[in-house]
């Protein structure tokens, strides 16, 4: 049996522990820039705030309803997630981490309702935050039931074993709503007539794999009860990583751009340099700003390759400006940019090319001296003249928590 | 504090210190003599590490700072740092960071019959009674003070 434990609301939790009047009141978490609504409790989903509303459309719900409102707080919510997966990983041998607030636990020979409800208390009463835990025979059957145990259970755990209960159980689920299913194909589906996640398990298995992918051939095996995606207890490679950010106000100036990108890009060599992987091409992307219907709207975006695989900070720098310049287009407003890295593979497997004018070896070191020293004194106390670090573009945070927990200036102080 | 060559060219060379995430100081057994060679590297135990001393459980220890003297008697001053343990099971007299009615606070808990209160060390103030209707909760059991002298 396979459990997946996930904290309710983790962001709003987080805030919490140290701000228990927030208690039953609506919370919501803001995105970078305080720009859209990422996480509610259930008191503000109730209110009706939709996940990814932009915080001005709702202002004055937050008012009428006295919301509370918290920018993002990563070294907080990093830090508390940090917490619960140990305690999980002290109760259970074999536990994937899946997101910062969602962990797979092997419940192999365990006596697996008992031992959900004692780990549901202890990272309740060690950590504050709540959590729930689904438990079924396969991945996907245990995110239905961690559902399940959220929506309608006291304490949390839910149980989806025998195939009655399972078959209910997906009646009651839309097809949107089963993991892997995104928005484009649960259209199609719905279109020809399969609604419900039992309508999708009923599917004729050969007329699925003509249509649609493998995985949702592998997904509707799991909702059948046979295991196809296995606990990953292995770190796996990323298949890309992608920075980007929305900005405080948009920019046009290509100069603006331009340092923007070169932060973005930076970010990515070092996360490739941390994961010890190469990248093959990097995509810069440009979004103009949706909300403003009146203005003329851009979304460009272009994809250019290395001739060898690179993590080198320099390279990657210089070949996402290459690109900016490409799509830049100076008549448009841009709210948000971002670089991707693709093609990822490992450091070692890196294949020189044959006309290869870089001295690889040199730089390498170059790199790794960087990372150390940025890594002791501080993110970005060297960079790279592009990123200009003196006119930093700067994120709109004005209802940032303290962070508690990794800060000693930021500790909670109590009147006593 | 150990410096490593972190990178060399003709003009410079950049070293880093290495230094600990935790505090190590070496610890002797026996004296500490002078001369080579140091009859005292084979009593060397590991490092302390204070880290070890103060947290029992990492997950669920947190650090607040207090201010005030209302648990003055208690060796708790005004500006010390406390180490908070959520996994400890509050006892009777265990001294806890409480919630009430909207204010953390730090008291001792002490529970006479059925009923609870939070009492404060220093007698210029008065024990606080919990009542039903009173919002309370218990965030964690104090189980260290950390006074600074500078």
């Amino acid at each position: 049996m396979i459990g997946l434990a996930d904290c309710n609301n983790f962001y709003a939790s987080c805030e919490r522990v140290f701000n228990p009047k927030l208690k039953n009141k609506p919370v919501i978490v803001l995105s970078n820039n305080d720009g859209c609504v990422i996480a509610r409790s259930n008191e503000a989903k109730l209110l009706g705030v939709k996940m990814g509303e932009p915080a001005f459309k709702i202002k004055s719900l937050i008012k009428n309803h006295d919301i509370a409102v918290f920018s993002t707080n990563f070294a907080l919510y990093g830090d508390f997630s940090d917490r619960v997966m140990s305690i999980l990983k002290s109760e259970i041998e074999n536990v994937e981490v899946y997101s910062i607030d969602e962990a797979f636990l092997d419940f192999q020979g365990i006596d697996y309702l008992t031992r959900a409800e004692y780990i549901i208390q202890k990272v309740k009463k060690w950590t504050g935050i709540p959590i729930s835990i689904g438990i079924a025979p396969t991945k996907v059957l245990a995110k239905l039931a961690n559902t399940i145990a959220k929506k309608y259970t006291k304490k949390g755990v839910f149980l989806l074993d025998s195939p009655q209960l399972i078959n209910r159980a997906l009646s009651f689920f839309s097809v949107d709503e089963l993991w892997g299913i995104g928005s484009r194909y649960a259209k199609r589906l719905k279109y020809c007539g399969i609604n419900t996640a039992l309508d999708f398990r009923n599917t004729d298995r050969k007329w699925l794999r003509k249509n649609f992918s493998i995985n949702t051939v592998h997904l509707q095996k799991e909702l059948h009860g046979k295991s196809i995606y296995d606990l990953q207890l292995q770190k796996v490679r990323k298949k890309n990583i992608c920075t980007s950010r929305s900005f405080f106000e948009d920019i046009s100036k290509y100069s603006r751009l331009k340092q923007a990108i070169s932060q973005f890009a930076n970010n990515c060599a070092v996360k490739l340099r941390k994961e010890k992987s190469c990248c093959s091409c990097v995509t810069v992307f440009l979004r103009t700003n949706f909300f403003k219907q009146d203005k003329k709207q851009y979304f460009p975006a272009i994809t250019l390759n290395f001739s060898t695989p690179t993590n080198d900070s320099m390279e990657i720098v210089s070949m996402a400006n290459m690109a900016l310049k490409k799509i830049y287009k100076k008549e448009y407003n841009y709210k948000k940019a971002g670089v991707i890295v693709q093609n990822i593979i490992p450091e070692d497997y890196v294949q020189m090319s044959l006309f290869d004018q870089i001295n690889r070896k040199s730089r390498r070191k170059i790199m790794s001296s960087i990372d150390k020293i940025n890594l002791l004194m501080g993110r970005d106390k060297i960079y790279l003249a592009s990123q200009s670090a003196s006119n930093k573009i700067k994120m709109k945070q004005q209802k940032l928590s303290p962070c508690y927990t990794t800060r000693f200036s930021d500790v909670l102080k109590i009147n006593i | 504090m150990k410096l490593q060559l972190l990178h060399k060219n003709p003009q410079v060379n950049l070293y880093i210190a290495n230094v600990d995430n935790t505090f190590k100081a070496p610890y002797f057994s026996g004296g500490v003599s002078a001369g080579f060679p140091s009859p005292a590297e084979d009593h060397m135990h590991a490092k302390l590490d204070l880290n070890e001393l103060l947290i029992t459980h990492p997950s669920a220890t947190y650090y607040v700072r207090v201010v005030g003297d209302s648990m003055l008697e208690a060796g708790i001053v005004s500006g010390d740092l406390l180490v908070v343990d959520r996994s400890v099971e509050v006892k009777n007299n265990s001294i806890v960071v409480a919630y009430v009615d909207g204010e953390f606070t730090v008291k001792r808990f002490q529970k006479i019959v059925d009923k609870i209160y939070l009492k404060p060390e220093n007698k210029q103030y008065k024990s606080i009674e919990i009542k039903k209707d009173m919002d309370f909760e218990i965030f964690g059991v104090v189980v260290h003070a950390i006074h600074h002298f500078i």
